[in-house]
C-alpha cells in the first residue's frame, strides 16, 4: 500500500518519553477502515504512538504521517477518547453539552449560531451509540459504560476518520465491554473510519480486528491477529519464552510474563 | 472612603423599618453611598457568578480563596506607599494568579504550594499594616470588605475591572469551558490548555479584586464560590448554571445590602449569611430521599 491511501505509515518511528526511548524501529502501514488493537504490558508506549499521532509528541526518529500528512495538534479528521476519562458523581455537565463540546468546543467565544445544525450533529452522535436514553442527564451520575458511550459521541460527533481510543473497555464489566465493543466494529463497518484501540484483553476484540500492534520491551510488531499472538512472535519480541494458549472458546491467554500471568492477556 | 466613614460616624440610630416596602426601598437610595454600594455589588455579583462556575468546573476554589490572601499583601502594601488599594490587589492577585496558572492543573503538589505561598504573603500583609500607622480600617476593610464606604472613583474602577473580566470570560468561554471538562480532550482538538490556565487565573484574579471590595479577603467564597456551587445542584446545562450563578450572587449581595441598611450588623455578615444558608437549605432538600429524583441535575 502507498503512503498516500494508508491511515497511518510509519518507517523507522522511535517514541520518546521525557529523556527516554521508549521504543524505536516501527514500521506501520494502517489500511483506512480498518480496525486495530494496540496491546502491550503497561509503560510500554502504547499512550505514547497515540500522543504522536495526536501531534503532541514529535516523533524521535523515524516518519509518521497520518492521511499522508505530518501529525498536527488539533487536527479534525482525528477523534479522541483518553485513558481513565471518568467523571466524578458531582461532576455537573450535561451529556448533550458534553458531546457538543466535540463540535465547537475549540472555537472561541460564545455560540451566537448555528444551535440548530450542532444539535443535528449532536443527535446522531448520540444515535450511531444508542445514549439518547441519557444524553440530558448529567454525566457525572451515569454508569461507566453510558460515560464511555457519551465519550464515543463526544469523538464521533466531529465525522473523524481516525478514532484513537485510550483503554476504553478497560473499567467496564464484560457485557458492557461487549456492547461497547459492537458499536465500535459497526462505527468501523458503516462509516469506514478507521480505529486503533488501546486494550489489555484482546478477547472481547477479537471478532472484529484485522490488526493487532503489540508494543513491548521497546519494540514495535504489527499484523493479522494469528500472525503476532503466537508463542514464536511474542518470545521474539519479549526476548524470552512466552506461551500462547487458546482455550475452546478460542479465547486466547499469554503466558510466561510474571507481571502479566495474573490476568488473561493478549 | 472618607465620606462615608463620616456619615457612619455622624448616624448613630439605625434606620427603621415601616410598613410600606417601597418607601423602605426608596429610603435606601436616598444616601449616595447606598447607590455606590448597590452599583458596586451588582457589578461584582455579576462577575463573581459567572466565573464562580468555572472556579467550581475546574475545582480551582482553593486557588480562588489564596488569590484574595496574596491580594491582601498588595493592597496593604499600596496604602503604605499611599497608593489606592484596588492597584496593589490588582497586581498581586494578577501576579500570583497568572503563576499558579502556569503551574498548570497536573501538578499534584500544587495546593500545597499555593498554601504556602498564601501563608508568607499574609505575613508580608500584617508587616505592612504595622508599617501603616494610620487607620486600622483600612486593614479592617480589605479583611472584612467595606462596600458601605465606596467612593464613585471605586465604582468607576470596579465597573472597570469588571467589565474587562467578562469580556475575556465570554472571549474564551467555550475553550475555557472545553478545558475545564477535560484537559486531554481539549488539547487533542487544539485547544491550547496551558495558556486558557494562565488566562483563567488571571481573569480570576480579576474577579477576587473586584469580590474584596464587597466581602473582604477573608469571606470571597460567598460571592466566587458559594453561588455557582448551589447553581451547579440544580442545573448541568453550563449557561444555565452560570445564570442562575449570577442570579444568586445579585439577589445575595442586593439583600445583605438591603439588610444592613436597617441593621447595625455588617453587610458582609448578611451576604455571607444569605450564602451559606441557601447552600445549606439546597444540601438540606437535596439530601431528602423524596426529593432525590426532582431536584436532581438534569
Amino acid at each position: 500500500m502507498s503512503v498516500g491511501s494508508a491511515a497511518v505509515h510509519a518507517t523507522g518511528l522511535a517514541a520518546r518519553y521525557g529523556n527516554r526511548v521508549v521504543w524505536s524501529g516501527c514500521d506501520l502501514d494502517i489500511a483506512r477502515g480498518s480496525f486495530t488493537a494496540v496491546l502491550g504490558p503497561n509503560g510500554a508506549g502504547k499512550s505514547t504512538l497515540f500522543k504522536l499521532l495526536l501531534g503532541q509528541l514529535p516523533p524521535a526518529s523515524g516518519s509518521l504521517t497520518v492521511f499522508g500528512s505530518r501529525p498536527r495538534a488539533g487536527d479534525p479528521r482525528i477523534g479522541y477518547i483518553p485513558q481513565t476519562s471518568t467523571f466524578d458523581p458531582d461532576f455537573s455537565i450535561r451529556g448533550r453539552d458534553f458531546v457538543g463540546l466535540g463540535v465547537d468546543g475549540y472555537r472561541w467565544g460564545v455560540p451566537l449560531m448555528g444551535g440548530i445544525e450542532k444539535g443535528h450533529l449532536v443527535d446522531d452522535a448520540v444515535d450511531v451509540v444508542d445514549a439518547g436514553g441519557y444524553v440530558d442527564r448529567a454525566i457525572g451520575m451515569l454508569s461507566g459504560g453510558e460515560q464511555q458511550r457519551l465519550l464515543l459521541a463526544h469523538a464521533l460527533v466531529g465525522r473523524p476518520e481516525l478514532l484513537l481510543m485510550d483503554e476504553p473497555l478497560s473499567h467496564l464489566d464484560v457485557r458492557n465491554q461487549g456492547s461497547i465493543v459492537n458499536v465500535i466494529a459497526k462505527i468501523v463497518r458503516d462509516r469506514g473510519i478507521t480505529v486503533l484501540l488501546i486494550a489489555h484483553d484482546v478477547n472481547p476484540l477479537l471478532p472484529h480486528i484485522d490488526n493487532v500492534l503489540y508494543i513491548a520491551n521497546g519494540r514495535t510488531a504489527v499484523g493479522a491477529p494469528s500472525e503476532i499472538i503466537t508463542s514464536a512472535k511474542l518470545s521474539a519480541i519479549y526476548s524470552a519464552p512466552i506461551d500462547v494458549l487458546t482455550d475452546r472458546l478460542g479465547r486466547i491467554f499469554v503466558t510466561g510474563l510474571e507481571e502479566e500471568a495474573v490476568h488473561p492477556h493478549g | 472612603m472618607a465620606e462615608a466613614w463620616l456619615f457612619l460616624a455622624v448616624s448613630d440610630t439605625t434606620p427603621q423599618l415601616t410598613w410600606n416596602l417601597l418607601a423602605d426601598i426608596a429610603a435606601i437610595f436616598q444616601y449616595q453611598f447606598m447607590v455606590n454600594a448597590y452599583l458596586a455589588g451588582t457589578v461584582v455579583a455579576i462577575v463573581a457568578g459567572a466565573i464562580g462556575y468555572f472556579v467550581v468546573l475546574r475545582g480551582s476554589a482553593f486557588a480562588a480563596h489564596a488569590l484574595s490572601h496574596i491580594g491582601f499583601a498588595g493592597a496593604t502594601g499600596a496604602v503604605v506607599l499611599g497608593i489606592n488599594p484596588i492597584f496593589g490587589l490588582l497586581a498581586f492577585t494578577i501576579g500570583s494568579g497568572t503563576a499558579i496558572g502556569a503551574l498548570g492543573n497536573r501538578l499534584r503538589s500544587r495546593d500545597v504550594t499555593i498554601g504556602i505561598v498564601l501563608a508568607w504573603t499574609l505575613g508580608l500583609g500584617v508587616l505592612f499594616i504595622s508599617l501603616y500607622t494610620g487607620y486600622a480600617q483600612e486593614a479592617y476593610a480589605l479583611l472584612f470588605g467595606e462596600i458601605l464606604g465606596i467612593s464613585v472613583n471605586e465604582v468607576m474602577v470596579t465597573s472597570v475591572v469588571a467589565a474587562l473580566a467578562l469580556a475575556a470570560l465570554i472571549a474564551m468561554y467555550r475553550p475555557l469551558l472545553y478545558s475545564s471538562v477535560d484537559q486531554d480532550l481539549a488539547r487533542a482538538k487544539g485547544v491550547p490548555t496551558l495558556a486558557l490556565s494562565v488566562a483563567f487565573m488571571a481573569v480570576l484574579a480579576l474577579a477576587v479584586t473586584d469580590a474584596v471590595q464587597v466581602v473582604g479577603v477573608l469571606l470571597i467564597f460567598a460571592l466566587i464560590v458559594t453561588p455557582a456551587a448551589i447553581a451547579v445542584r440544580f442545573t448541568s446545562r453550563p449557561s444555565l448554571a452560570i445564570a442562575t450563578g449570577v442570579a444568586l450572587a445579585l439577589v445575595f449581595t442586593w439583600l445583605g445590602l438591603a439588610i444592613s441598611y436597617y441593621s447595625p450588623h455588617p453587610v458582609s455578615f448578611f451576604i455571607t449569611t444569605l450564602a451559606f444558608v441557601t447552600y445549606l437549605a439546597v444540601r438540606l432538600v437535596q439530601a431528602a430521599p423524596s426529593r432525590r429524583r426532582t431536584l436532581s441535575p438534569t
